[in-house]
């Protein structure tokens, strides 16, 4: 296999509340994501994933562990040259797209920020070009590049979101839920969209969701998160034909099937991890198949294999 | 079947239009809906179908701004004394609605659980609250009949749970406390808006059984309003499609899966990912719903079909009858419009659908 | 509703493949005109904006409207070739008098027009109150112009920063805030020769901390917002981020703080002017003004009206503007 573009390493991230209180939102994750690939991170509410996103883009500082990505150290202390490049091949496309974009600010100039603060045209026009393009590619028409978010809709503001993602050209884009605000018709057009754009630049996804079935549909590899922990890991095919952990098990049996006679018989699997006996801080990593993980103990791997 | 249960909720010709500052939306544009008893109906629809603004006008809960142009919603109940009235809800005054029928005979569940719960009671409390209000009920036999609801709502240590805030509720706990609340003055309807969106999907699926349960035991008749097909699928008998403020597609939920007639019908199920297909693109509607302030003439689907007639730029075609459960509103059902063949993926998707339903048989 | 259309055989071929795939749907209407439409809405806000629009319009030309200076003393030699001065002369006006009642108005100045009189010192009272409007108005106007300056900029970069910096500048706030404004003037007026430098200096001390407590609010309620974390992951420096981003969407609350300033300002110069550690007198300002009057109240109580309703419709129209501007950029849902 070639060189991961990013590799976490036991990534922990604390965040001290108060002096008795500690969230610990992660606990532990380790993957990788190759280049021109789609990495899904999955989860519920409270697995961690959000944080894992914006701990690798250094929206916060990691409490411990390592992210490399293009083989720097991204993790500690960055020098200019790393901090530069982290913020020009790395993007982040947000959940909320009421709250991603400054309500305050021409679309052309949320689009052209990257642009701007890293100098990347020689002439307004060369500017203007660049944002008409990138509107273009989003498929939104280049007129609406004087207008203010709120004269848009949620789809129409996600894309701006990926147009300002993308004008950077980055080899990483980690998609914060990019699409669960948003109707379920729109989010096919922004996947395909994403999909689209990963034909022309290769560029990688880090696809955190909490919707499995749009997770098959557009990763390569998935990761399971539940309470900062990543309970099973490895290829889309090997997580949905073979799930072992209890827990992704639920997780696939809550995928509602749109298939009226079918999902009005099935019943879910529950799995409650209070009640379940196991503690997901006392689990190794065991390699199951190929590249297959899961996280336990060796009874409990016994017990699920 | 012996008979057909008799028509409890009938909207007919609705038509609400908005004031806003930058002009007149207008948001609702002939909508008819039927609900019978002990059936569950969906409004399913994208943001901005007016699939909320239907059923909060069935409620009284219309933004100040809003003004009913034309339409009745009739709700036939039977009274304390044991007859059989139907009054038209929009004639009723605000105060007759929270008087008599809202909470007591029509419920609402809210999609966001965290919003609809007082953070400064007890959720016991808030329960209680609703049966003095719409009951009268003494406060013993209203905490006894509380904790019944808690459990029938599946909240396990009733009795420890009474006395917590919402805050200390995980988000599931919380809306089965909210739909306890709505259940609490034995109401004849319950309107679900978007009940499960704001949840993990683990709890989703819990949520939807429970409230299955719930009314088939209290014979309730359930209206859920939703994007989510999912949910639809799940737990409706027939399913309207909502799209601009019209209902495009109405049929029983066999049907609108299985044998979708309206180009919207199609699109929002091809645009769901199925957990069986290897396609490279998902199919999605381009470009999105209509402004409303801009009311486009003829079909207002007609910008993102590709599936259009030329009668679609100039009129708005009318409800085209399929079947006795079974309509929808497109040109393409016209005895002169030509024959067009649903999407080859979605022709793939529902012959794989059907197939799964015999294995599964 | 539509009119019924027979459909012809014609209309139902498909229509040509057209571009569906760009988007060309959107709203128009621009955030600031839904606040200036809600804005004028408002009855009060409107009554507010027309006062202060009309007094600084006569603020401006006022003076000159009379052939009077603000300094000078209406008098003339007479035969005697003694001095009259128009001492004391309550409003008049020839025109309305002879209209009202017929004669001719009598007395040593009879041909002029006085609107509001003359003062205890023979000036014309019309002229000094506005050219003391000018002078109150230009010292508010100034002085939260700068405060808003370093009140904003403080209160955004002590929220932005957080933590230990934060919590270093908001206590230094709190022992700011804890000294009463006329202990800071009288410590001033050991140093400071009285007059216009004393009271811009005092208002500059003073009014700054309720700019930066609005301004830390909004920062607190916008950084965490998602285009600022965009901005920070596109490497946006902080300087930027403050100023280019989040400053524009909190400057609807700080206008707001201003509009409740300047009356605090205006009235803070009368005051201090009033009890005589401002601006001094033959120099006007609405406080002088009213010091003046207040000092003549029992032989011209006439004197004294003039400054102090411009004092009083100075603070209502402010006040209501406020109000106006508040509800008006209250957050609504922005529908499509």
């Amino acid at each position: 296999m070639s060189t991961p573009l990013l590799k976490v390493d036991h990534l922990v991230q604390h965040f001290r509340m108060s002096r008795s209180y500690t969230v610990r939102a992660v606990n532990g994750v380790s993957f990788e994501v190759y280049p021109g690939e789609t990495y899904g991170l999955v989860g519920e509410s409270g697995s961690g994933k959000t944080t894992i996103g914006r701990s690798i883009i250094r929206l916060y500082n990691p409490t411990s562990g390592n992210i490399t990505f293009q083989g720097a150290d991204i993790s500690g202390k960055m020098d200019r040259d790393t901090g530069s490049m982290l913020r020009k091949d790395m993007q982040m496309i947000f959940q909320d797209p009421m709250a991603s974009l400054n309500p305050r600010k021409k679309v052309s100039d949320i689009i052209g920020e990257g642009l701007d603060i890293h100098h990347r045209y020689a002439s307004r026009q060369e500017r203007e070009e660049l944002v008409a393009a990138m509107l273009k590619k989003v498929g939104l028409s280049p007129e609406h590049a004087a207008r203010y978010p709120h004269q848009f809709s949620g789809g129409q503001r996600q894309r701006v979101g990926i147009a300002r993602a993308l004008i950077m050209n980055p080899r990483l884009i980690i998609a914060d839920e990019c699409i669960s605000a948003l109707d379920v018709s729109i989010q096919a057009q922004v996947v395909n969209l994403m999909k689209d754009i990963q034909q022309e630049t290769s560029c990688a996804y880090l696809f955190i969701a909490h919707d499995l079935s749009m997770v098959k549909y557009i990763s390569d590899r998935i990761g399971v998160l539940h309470l900062g922990y990543m309970v099973e890991s490895g290829t889309t095919e090997e997580i949905f034909s073979n799930p072992v952990h209890p827990y992704t098990k639920s997780l696939l049996s809550a995928i509602p099937h749109p298939n009226p006679e079918v999902e009005k018989r099935r019943k879910s699997i529950t799995y409650d991890y209070k009640s379940s006996g196991i503690d997901y801080s006392k689990g190794q990593e065991h390699v199951v198949s190929g590249t297959h993980t899961v996280l336990a103990t060796e009874e409990e791997l016994a017990q699920w294999v | 079947m012996s008979e057909t249960p008799r028509t409890i909720l009938d909207i007919r010709n609705l038509d609400i239009s908005f004031k806003t500052n930058a002009g007149v939306v207008h948001a609702i544009r002939g909508v008819n809906l039927d609900l019978r008893k002990g059936e569950t109906v969906a409004i399913v629809g994208e943001s901005g179908s007016g699939k909320s603004v239907t059923m909060k006008a069935a409620m009284g809960l219309l933004d100040s701004n809003a003004t009913v142009n034309s339409g009745e919603i009739l709700y036939t109940y039977t009274d304390t004394d044991g007859t059989e009235k139907t009054v038209d809800l929009l004639k009723l005054s605000k105060k007759e609605l929270r008087g008599t029928i809202n909470g007591q005979r029509i419920a609402m569940v809210f999609q966001d659980p965290m919003t609809s719960l007082d953070p400064t009671m007890t959720i016991g409390k808030q329960i209680m609250e609703s049966m003095f209000l719409h009951k009268h009920m003494e406060k013993e036999a209203a905490r006894k009949r509380a904790l019944e609801l808690l459990n029938l709502v599946g909240i396990p240590e009733a009795e420890k749970r009474f006395k917590n805030y919402p805050h200390q509720l995980s988000g599931g706990m919380r809306q089965r406390v909210v739909i306890a609340i709505a259940l609490s003055a034995d109401p004849d309807i319950l309107i679900c808006d978007e009940p499960t969106t704001a949840l993990d999907v683990t709890i989703q699926a819990r949520i939807l059984e429970m409230i299955m349960d719930i009314q088939e035991k209290m014979k309730l008749s359930v209206i859920y309003i939703t994007h989510d097909l999912g949910v639809v699928a799940k737990v409706a008998d027939y399913v309207n499609v909502m799209y601009a403020g019209k209902i495009v597609e109405v049929g029983n939920v066999n049907e609108i899966f299985y044998e979708p007639a309206h180009p919207y019908t199609w699109g929002l199920l091809s645009a769901m990912p199925d957990l069986d297909t290897d396609d490279d693109r998902l199919y999605s509607i381009p470009g999105s719903p209509p402004n409303l302030l801009h009311e486009p003439p003829g079909d207002a689907f007609a910008a993102r079909n590709q599936f259009a007639l030329v009668i679609d730029e100039k009129a708005a075609p009318p409800m085209f009858k399929i079947s006795e459960t079974h309509s929808a509103a497109t040109w393409l059902l016209h005895p002169d419009a030509p024959k067009i063949e649903k999407p080859p993926e979605l022709e793939a998707r529902l012959e794989r659908a059907r197939k799964e339903v015999e294995r599964y048989l | 509703m539509q009119k019924e259309y027979t459909p012809v055989k014609e209309d139902f071929r498909l229509l040509p493949s057209r571009d569906l795939y760009t988007d060309t749907n959107f709203a128009s209407q621009s955030y600031w005109k839904g606040v200036m439409i809600h804005f004028f809405r408002n009855r009060r806000a409107v009554i507010g904006l027309v006062i202060i629009l009309l007094i600084i319009l006569f603020a401006i030309i006022g003076p000159s409207l009379s052939s009077f200076g603000y300094r000078d003393i209406v008098q003339y030699r007479n035969a005697d070739n003694k001095r009259v001065v128009a001492k004391g002369i309550a409003p008049q006006i020839p025109a309305l008098h002879k209209l009202f009642t017929g004669e001719e108005l009598e007395g040593n100045f009879a041909e002029y027009t006085f609107l509001f009189g003359t003062d205890d010192m023979g000036r014309d009272l019309w002229t000094r109150t506005w050219y003391g409007a000018r002078v109150s108005l230009l010292i508010a106007f100034v002085t939260i112009f700068i405060d808003m300056i370093i009140g904003m900029s403080y209160g955004l970069i002590s929220g932005y920063f957080g933590g230990k910096t934060d919590m270093i500048m908001q206590r230094f706030v709190e022992i700011a805030n804890s000294v009463p404004r006329l202990v800071i003037v009288s410590v001033l007026a050991i140093f400071m020769p009285k007059g216009m430098g004393l009271v811009i200096v005092a208002l500059l001390l003073t009014e700054w901390i309720g700019m930066s407590k609005i301004a830390r609010a909004e920062m607190l309620k916008t950084k965490e917002q998602e285009y600022v974390l965009a901005s920070r992951t596109l490497g946006a420096r902080n300087s930027h981020i403050i100023f280019r981003e989040i400053l524009p969407n909190t400057i609807g609350p700080i206008i707001t703080q201003m509009m409740f300033s300047i009356p605090t300002a205006i009235f803070t110069e009368a005051f201090l002017s009033f009890v005589g550690v401002g601006i001094a007198l033959p120099q006007c300002s609405v406080g002088t003004l009213i010091e003046d009057g207040f000092n003549n109240i029992t032989t011209l109580p006439y004197q004294i009206l003039p400054p102090i309703i411009v004092l009083a419709l100075l603070m209502l129209g402010f006040n209501f503007i406020g109000d106006g501007l508040r509800e008006a950029l209250a957050p609504k849902l922005e529908d499509m």
